[in-house]
C-alpha cells in the first residue's frame, strides 16, 4: 500500500494490524465467557448438577410422580416443591399454583415422549425427557398468571399443550395449603 | 479447468430444485400458523411440511451445494481433472435416491417427526434409511476431496495447497466427523426400533448423539460461504485477499472447535450434568473467533479493492465499491445478516441467557438468519459466479440478480426480526397454530403476521433466483475462461506445514470431541433403565 517504503514494509504493517485484531477478538471472547462464568457462579444460575432417573413405565405406580403426589407441596423442611408430569398432550396438573417471592423447586418428567415447558414472561425453561427428572430452582417476583406451553415438538397435538401457572400471595398460598397436602389450580 | 461440468451442474440443479420445493413449504407454513389463516386445517399437515422443509433444507440442499462447489474447486484450484468422477456420480445418485426414499414416507404422513427425529417418537424406517443414503452419498464426496488433496500434495511437494482447496477439504473433514453423531443415533438407536427389532430407546442419549451433529452441521453449511468470502469476493470486486494465513487459521479453527460445543443445544436437558454444559459453553465462545477473524479479513480486502478503484477517506472508500456487482452486494448483505445472527448466537451460548429463549421462536429466527440469510445468500452468489463457467453461456441479467438478492435480504430481515422478538416474549416454536384470542398470546399476533409477509418476500426472491439460473441455461454462448480464485496481497513464499496439512487438526478435532462427549455418552450408556418405550407415529390404527 505504501509504495514509497517498499512492499516488505507494507507486509509487516498488514501482519501487525491483523495480529492486533486477533488479540482483540480473543479478548472479546474471553470477556463474554468470563461474564457468563461470573454470573453463573455469583447468582448461582447453573443447570442441575446431577442426572436423576424416573422410569416412565412405572411413574403412576410408585415413586414421587404418582398422581396423588403431583402438584405443589410444602415439604417437612418448609421448602415448596412442585411436581408435574408432561404427556401427549397435557401437563398434570394443567394449572400450577405457587407462592410469590419464595424459592420453589420444580421437579418434572415425561410419561411418554420428549416435551418441554417454558413459563412466558419469565426465564423458566426446561426439557422433559422421558427417563430423566428435570430439577429447577425457580422464584416468582410478582403475583399473576402465566401461560406455560410445551416448547418441544411432541406429536400432532403439540399445539394444544398449554398449561398455566398462578402466582399467589404468601398468605393466600398458606390458606390453600392449610387443608390439603398437595394443591393445584385445576378447577 | 472445469472438466466435470455436467456433474457439477447436476448437483446444483438438484440442490436448487429441492430448495425451491422446500421454500414453497416454508412459505405455506408461515401463512397457516399466522393470524392471516382463518380456516381450520389438519395440524398433521403442518408437521409433515416442517419435516420435509427441515430435511430438505438441512440435509439435502446444503450438502449438494457443498459437493458441487467442492468438485468445482478441486478442478479449478488444482488445475487438473478430479480423481474419481465415477464415484462422484455414485455419490450424487445416492443423495438423490436417499432424498426420494426419505420424502415418500414423509409425504404420506408416516414420518412426521421433524428433521431432528425426536425419539422416542419413531416414524417409518424408510425416512431414516433415506437420510442415511444422503449422508453416505456425501461421505463419498468427503473421501474424494481427501484423495484429490493428498494426490495433489504428493505431486506438488514444494507448493502450498491453494486456499480454496484447503478450506474445501477442511469442510469435508468437518462434515465427515460431525455426521457420525447422528449416524450412531440412527443406526444403533432409531433404526432397530423403526424396523421393530426393539421397542425401547434411550431418548436422552439420542439427544446427546444428535447434538454432536446438530451444531457442527451449521459450520458445514457455512464453509462454502466462507470460501466464497475469501476466494471469490476479493477477485470479483477487482481486489486481493488481505491475508492467506489468517484464512487458513479460520478454517482450521472451525475444524477443531465446531464439534465439542453441541451440548449448548441441551442446556435445558436433564440428562447432561452442569460440568459438561459449562465446558461446551466455553468452547462455543471459541467458535466465534474464526468468524471475528473472517469479518476483519473480508472488510480489509474490500478496502483494498476500493482504494485500487480510487476510494478515499476513512469511511468514504465504502461508496467506491462496485455495488452494482451482484457478488459485492451479496457479500455485504451476507455480512450484515452474519453480524445480527452472530450476536444472537453469542446470547445463545450462555446457559443463563439461553434459559430465556430456549426452544422459542428466537431460535427459529436465529438459525434462519444465519443459515437461510448469511449462508444461503452466498450460495446464490456462488451459483451466479460459477454459472457461466458451467453452462458456457453468458449470465448477464445483473438487474434481476440484484433485485433477487435485495428481496432475499429484506425478506429474511422481515421474517426473522419479529421471530426473535416473539421469542423473547416466550412464544414456543414448532407449533401448527396459536390461539390468538388468548389475551396472553394476542400481543404476539402482529409480529407473526410480519414474519409471514417476510416468508412471501423470500418465496418471490427464490422464484427470481431459479429464473435467473434457468435463463442462464439458454443465454448467448460465450467462453468464460478459466475459473479463478482471489490472490492474496502478499503471496506467502513458504507456508508452515501446520497451515498446509490436517493431521494435527484432525487429531485435535477427534480428541476434543471424545473429551467433551466421551463422559456424557459413557455415563448415559452405563446408567441402567434409561430406555423408554418407543411411540410410533403415523402407524396404522
Amino acid at each position: 500500500m505504501s509504495s514509497e517504503t517498499g512492499p516488505h514494509h507494507g507486509e509487516a504493517v498488514a501482519a501487525r494490524i491483523e495480529r492486533r485484531w486477533a488479540a482483540l477478538s480473543i479478548v472479546i471472547v474471553g470477556v463474554l465467557v468470563g461474564m457468563a462464568t461470573f454470573i453463573g457462579i455469583h447468582q448461582a444460575t447453573m443447570p442441575q448438577g446431577r442426572v436423576e432417573l424416573a422410569n416412565p413405565r412405572t411413574l403412576h405406580l410408585s415413586g414421587e410422580f404418582i398422581e396423588s403426589n403431583l402438584g405443589t407441596s410444602v415439604e417437612a423442611d418448609g421448602s415448596v416443591v412442585v411436581r408435574a408430569v408432561g404427556q401427549q398432550y397435557s401437563f398434570t396438573p394443567q394449572c400450577i399454583v405457587v407462592p410469590v417471592d419464595t424459592p420453589v423447586n420444580l421437579r418434572t418428567t415425561s410419561a411418554d415422549v420428549v416435551h418441554g415447558l417454558l413459563i412466558e414472561g419469565t426465564n423458566i425453561n426446561t426439557m422433559l425427557v422421558p427417563g430423566y427428572i428435570a430439577d429447577l430452582q425457580i422464584r416468582f417476583k410478582k403475583p399473576g398468571e402465566h401461560v406455560m406451553p410445551c416448547q418441544e415438538f411432541c406429536g400432532i397435538g403439540h399445539q394444544g399443550m398449554w398449561g398455566k401457572v398462578k402466582v399467589v400471595e404468601k398468605d393466600a398460598f398458606a390458606k390453600l395449603m392449610a387443608s390439603r397436602r398437595r394443591i393445584s389450580c385445576v378447577e | 479447468m472445469l472438466s466435470s461440468k455436467r456433474l457439477i451442474l447436476a448437483h446444483f440443479w438438484l440442490a436448487f430444485a429441492a430448495f425451491g420445493v422446500a421454500l414453497v413449504l416454508g412459505a405455506w407454513q408461515m401463512f397457516v400458523r399466522s393470524p392471516f389463516n382463518v380456516w381450520h386445517f389438519n395440524p398433521e399437515f403442518y408437521y409433515r411440511s416442517v419435516t420435509a422443509h427441515g430435511s430438505v433444507m438441512g440435509y439435502v440442499f446444503p450438502t449438494l451445494v457443498a459437493m458441487a462447489f467442492g468438485y468445482a474447486i478441486t478442478e479449478s484450484a488444482l488445475e487438473k481433472p478430479m480423481i474419481g468422477r465415477r464415484w462422484a456420480w455414485t455419490g450424487f445418485f445416492l443423495v438423490a435416491i436417499g432424498a426420494v426414499v426419505a420424502m415418500v414416507p414423509v409425504s404420506l404422513g408416516l414420518a412426521s417427526v421433524l428433521y431432528t427425529f425426536y425419539p422416542p417418537m419413531v416414524g417409518n424406517p424408510f425416512y431414516y434409511v433415506g437420510v442415511v443414503l444422503v449422508v453416505v452419498g456425501s461421505w463419498i464426496w468427503v473421501a474424494l476431496m481427501s484423495i484429490n488433496f493428498i494426490a495433489w500434495k504428493r505431486e506438488n511437494p514444494d507448493r502450498p495447497v491453494p486456499l480454496a482447496m484447503f478450506a474445501n477439504v477442511a469442510g469435508a473433514y468437518l462434515w465427515g466427523w460431525t455426521a457420525v453423531g447422528a449416524a450412531l443415533e440412527i443406526l444403533f438407536q432409531i433404526l432397530p426400533v423403526a424396523f421393530g427389532l426393539r421397542s425401547t430407546i434411550d431418548a436422552g442419549l439420542a439427544r446427546v448423539f444428535f447434538s454432536w451433529t446438530l451444531h457442527a452441521i451449521v459450520y458445514f453449511w457455512l464453509i462454502p460461504t466462507y470460501i466464497a468470502y475469501y476466494t471469490i469476493f476479493p477477485r470479483a470486486i477487482g481486489g486481493r485477499l488481505y491475508s492467506d494465513a489468517m484464512a487458513r487459521i479460520s478454517f482450521i479453527l472451525f475444524v477443531v472447535v465446531a464439534m465439542p460445543i453441541g451440548v449448548h443445544h441441551l442446556f435445558a436437558d436433564p440428562q447432561v450434568g452442569a460440568g459438561f454444559k459449562f465446558m461446551h459453553s466455553v468452547f462455543t465462545g471459541l467458535v466465534a473467533l474464526p468468524t471475528l477473524l473472517t469479518v476483519f479479513t473480508i472488510c480489509a480486502s474490500a478496502e483494498i479493492a476500493s482504494r485500487l478503484r480510487g476510494g478515499k477517506g476513512a469511511f468514504g472508500w465504502v461508496s467506491a465499491l462496485p455495488w452494482k456487482n451482484p457478488i459485492m452486494l451479496a457479500t455485504a448483505l451476507s455480512l450484515v445478516m452474519l453480524g445480527f445472527g452472530g450476536a444472537g448466537g453469542l446470547i445463545n451460548m450462555s446457559y443463563q441467557l439461553d434459559a430465556s429463549i430456549h426452544n422459542t421462536q428466537w431460535i427459529t429466527g436465529h438459525f434462519h438468519l444465519i443459515f437461510g440469510g448469511a449462508i444461503v445468500i452466498m450460495y446464490f452468489a456462488i451459483a451466479y459466479d460459477l454459472w457461466p463457467h458451467l453452462t458456457g453461456r453468458a449470465l448477464n441479467t445483473f438487474g434481476m440478480m440484484r433485485t433477487q438478492l435485495w428481496l432475499w435480504f429484506i425478506g429474511m430481515i422481515v421474517t426473522t426480526f419479529p421471530w426473535h422478538y416473539v421469542g423473547i416474549l416466550g412464544m414456543p416454536r414448532r407449533m401448527a397454530f396459536y390461539d390468538y384470542l388468548n389475551p396472553a398470546i394476542a400481543p404476539q399476533a402482529f409480529s407473526v403476521m410480519m414474519s409471514a409477509i417476510g416468508g412471501f418476500i423470500l418465496l418471490i426472491s427464490g422464484i427470481l433466483f431459479l429464473t435467473v439460473l434457468f435463463r442462464g441455461q439458454f443465454g448467448m454462448r460465450s467462453e468464460a475462461g478459466a475459473y479463478r480464485f482471489a490472490i492474496p496481497v502478499h503471496m506467502p513464499a513458504r507456508i508452515p506445514v501446520a497451515l498446509n496439512s490436517f493431521g494435527l487438526w484432525l487429531a485435535l478435532m477427534i480428541g476434543l470431541t471424545l473429551v467433551n462427549y466421551g463422559f456424557p455418552i459413557a455415563q448415559l450408556l452405563a446408567l441402567p433403565q434409561t430406555n423408554v418405550p418407543a411411540v410410533y407415529v403415523g402407524a396404522a390404527r
